[in-house]
């Protein structure tokens, strides 16, 4: 039995979550936790906080499902999982930064998303805890730090100089700091900054209606809002007992799916840009744009942003978008196949991709790295098959995973997944079940809790929300990005700086998604 | 490859037509441009873009102007590096209060005459993230704003609208 099974099974869960089992245990075991998590005993799905209580969700391999532990913050201090476990270090900075409960023992005390331009230290904090801070002399609401006041780990050695980039990058791209320190052109070490996105997003799922919340939550990270809102709906769904009608289960898997092609076909063709070979990317745009076409044909959005909300979908499939999605898929897979012939068949391409920004297989299993991420290091994860959710259960398709853990891997992760998420739509499309789209959402006033998890194209997103009488109460939403943008501090570590955008497209890793 | 660059060859072109001045926008830009000194840039505009807080959602839709259908340089406008060569700051938001200073920076480095367009629900006005502690606002709030595209996210052919009616009003002053 794993360290972590075993400390969980004596304790009785409480009833509020569904459908996982939620714990309340005291310091001394959510520290054992903390401690097996660092001997590589499960994974770490979640870290998150409210006032006076910390929460985690983990991941063993002999738990049945993953679990949800909760610790009343004592002193509004709480062990920190970070000083054993390093994939919580950033969210326990964030923790801190956000409702001011302390972790004790955490070996890095900056601040993390507070930088210092908020009205109030630890917003999320009750008002006795949180802090004012002063105003600028301008009076339009300055802060009185410089955003720019961030203390850098040190570095020592020759010949190393540092090279600031961000947060205003040079392409069409989200604000983030990265300061690189380079020996020449190698880089010898990166570090990020990050948080410049912070809007919020927990404040806004305090005491609100379940629609705006979905509104809200889909805006987390726009590329993957059909994700998101799958989650947050399947959370809500769960806490309060809904059974989603099969068609809404269904058009909700069509939707992940073409949102999935769409920004794989993206990437790949951004990720042959940043190796300077224009030529993939523009049939890759072309490619994605067809696609997008068709979303916005069928669904009414490009993005098919808001179209899955609790309790089912608000748009039908009709048979006119079914044939056009079923042309488009044609199409796209025929020009796509083309392009992945290029791919393969250009040694000068491959020559930026193959051994560019290795990630180990230890390191993205240390961090429970999903998506493609994880996937091109060898970590067989994926939440559609691994926490397999309907229209995915039972569904026969494979989850590619490749060894060599370099940008050429993630690359390949992503074309077989454009095969198989085209695989999947057709078989939704030529079996769509007839039935209603949406089932009622109950007026329930008791405190329920539910927790989900949906695959994006870039890997698990995860949704917890507390609902009494018809809103939300609290909510809590980790993207894929939390626990692999470190990973890219590794990978471009021993790598020329110029292949940073490379890397760094190769991960994708979502700035708004982490800021929240 | 050569097969692939043999297909495009003989395949037609990709691009859409070019979408009429905005009426709305026409409007917008009318009062906002007239008391502003004119210059002729030769059809000619370099677009700087910045997020200050999107959603990335925006940005997926400006990305769509460079493709082969919208293909925006077809008319003089180009996305650049650098806000030193930028005439136009493209801006997403809301405007974070974490990106307030950036985003002032920018467009200090941009030189003068400059244009700032507000791109999205968010950057227009504060969309669904209206009422938090670490948002400002519309683009507005910061920076003085000559063009809203409204749209969450607003369509590649609706910025490319917005786009080419600045132009219009720029070069023809």
């Amino acid at each position: 039995m794993s360290a972590i099974a075993a400390l969980l099974a004596p304790l009785q869960p409480l009833a509020v979550l569904r459908p996982w089992p939620r714990y309340e245990v005291d310091a001394a075991t959510w520290e054992a936790i903390g401690r097996a998590l660092g001997a590589g005993d499960g994974a770490l799905m979640a870290l998150w906080a409210e006032p006076g209580t910390v929460h985690l969700a983990v991941r063993a391999a002999d738990l049945r499902n993953p679990a949800v532990v909760s610790l009343a913050a004592a002193n509004n201090a709480f062990p920190s999982i970070g000083q054993y476990h390093p994939p919580a270090l950033r969210p326990e900075r964030a923790i801190r930064d956000l409702t001011g409960l302390t972790p004790i023992g955490i070996p890095d005390d900056r601040p993390w998303l507070d930088h210092g331009a908020w009205d109030a230290a630890a917003p999320l904090a009750p008002p006795s805890l949180t802090l004012p801070r002063e105003r600028g002399r301008d009076g339009r609401g300055q802060s009185a730090r410089d955003p720019a006041d961030y203390a850098f780990l040190p570095v020592h050695g020759h010949g190393l100089h540092q090279i600031p980039v961000g947060p205003v990058h040079a392409g069409i791209i989200e604000p983030g700091h990265f300061r690189f320190t380079a020996n020449g052109e190698t880089v010898a070490r990166l570090e990020q900054r990050l948080g410049y996105v912070h809007k919020g997003i927990e404040s806004l799922l305090i005491g609100v209606g379940f629609d705006h919340a979905g509104r809200v939550v889909a805006r987390a990270s726009g590329d993957e809002t059909v994700a998101l809102s799958i989650a947050y709906a399947r959370a809500v769904e769960a806490a309060l007992g809904i059974d989603v009608p099969l068609r809404a289960h269904v058009l909700r898997g069509v939707m992940a799916e073409l949102e999935r092609i769409a920004n794989h076909v993206g990437d790949v063709g951004a990720i042959c840009n940043d190796a300077a070979f224009a030529l993939l990317h523009a049939h890759c745009g072309l490619i994605r744009e067809r696609v997008l076409a068709a979303c916005d044909a069928a669904f009414g959005h490009r993005l098919m942003m808001d179209r899955v909300v609790p309790g089912g979908v608000t748009h039908d499939l009709t048979n006119d978008a079914r044939e056009l999605l079923f042309a488009m898929l044609d199409d796209a897979l025929a020009r796509f196949a083309d392009v992945v012939r290029v791919y393969d068949e250009t040694p000068s391409l491959q020559d930026r991709t193959c051994l560019t920004g290795i990630v180990s297989n230890e390191l993205v299993t240390q961090w429970a790295a999903g998506g493609f991420v994880g996937r091109g290091s060898g970590r067989a994860f994926d939440a559609r098959r691994d926490l397999a959710y309907v229209p995915y259960f039972g569904m026969d398709f494979a989850v590619p995973t490749f060894a060599a853990g370099d940008v050429n891997a993630r690359v390949w992760v992503r074309i077989r997944e454009v095969e198989e998420s085209a695989r999947l739509l057709r078989h939704w499309l030529w079996s769509t079940a007839e039935g209603p789209l949406r089932a009622e959402v109950p007026a329930i006033d008791a405190v329920r809790e539910g927790v989900a998890v949906a695959e994006a194209f870039r890997g698990d997103v995860f949704v917890w929300v507390r609902l009494a009488a018809g809103r939300v109460e609290r909510a809590h939403v980790r993207d894929a990005s939390v626990f692999q943008w470190p990973l890219l501090e590794a990978a471009i570590e021993g790598n020329i700086v110029a292949d940073f955008p490379l890397c760094n497209k190769s991960f994708n890793c979502s700035y708004s998604g982490h800021d929240q | 490859m050569r097969t692939l660059l043999l297909k495009s060859l003989f395949s037609g072109p990709a691009t859409t037509a070019a979408p009429g001045l905005g009426a709305d926008a026409l409007e917008e830009l009318g009062r906002t441009l007239q008391a502003r000194a004119g210059k002729l840039f030769g059809r000619s505009l370099s677009i700087r873009e910045v997020d200050a807080g999107s959603c990335n959602g925006c940005e997926l839709e400006i990305h769509a102007l460079n493709n082969p259908v919208y293909d925006v340089e077809r008319f003089g406008l180009r996305f650049v590096a650098s806000p030193r060569h930028a005439d136009v700051l493209l801006v997403t938001g809301p405007v974070t209060r974490n990106m307030r200073v950036a985003l002032e920076r920018t467009y200090a480095a941009a030189p003068e005459p400059k244009w700032v367009v507000a791109v999205g629900d968010c950057g227009c006005g504060c969309g669904v993230f209206e009422g938090s502690y670490a948002v400002i606002g519309g683009v507005d709030k910061v920076l003085p704003v000559d063009l809203h595209i409204p749209g969450c996210p607003p369509r590649p052919a609706a910025l490319l609208q917005g786009l080419i009616t600045l132009l219009d009003r720029v070069a023809t002053r």
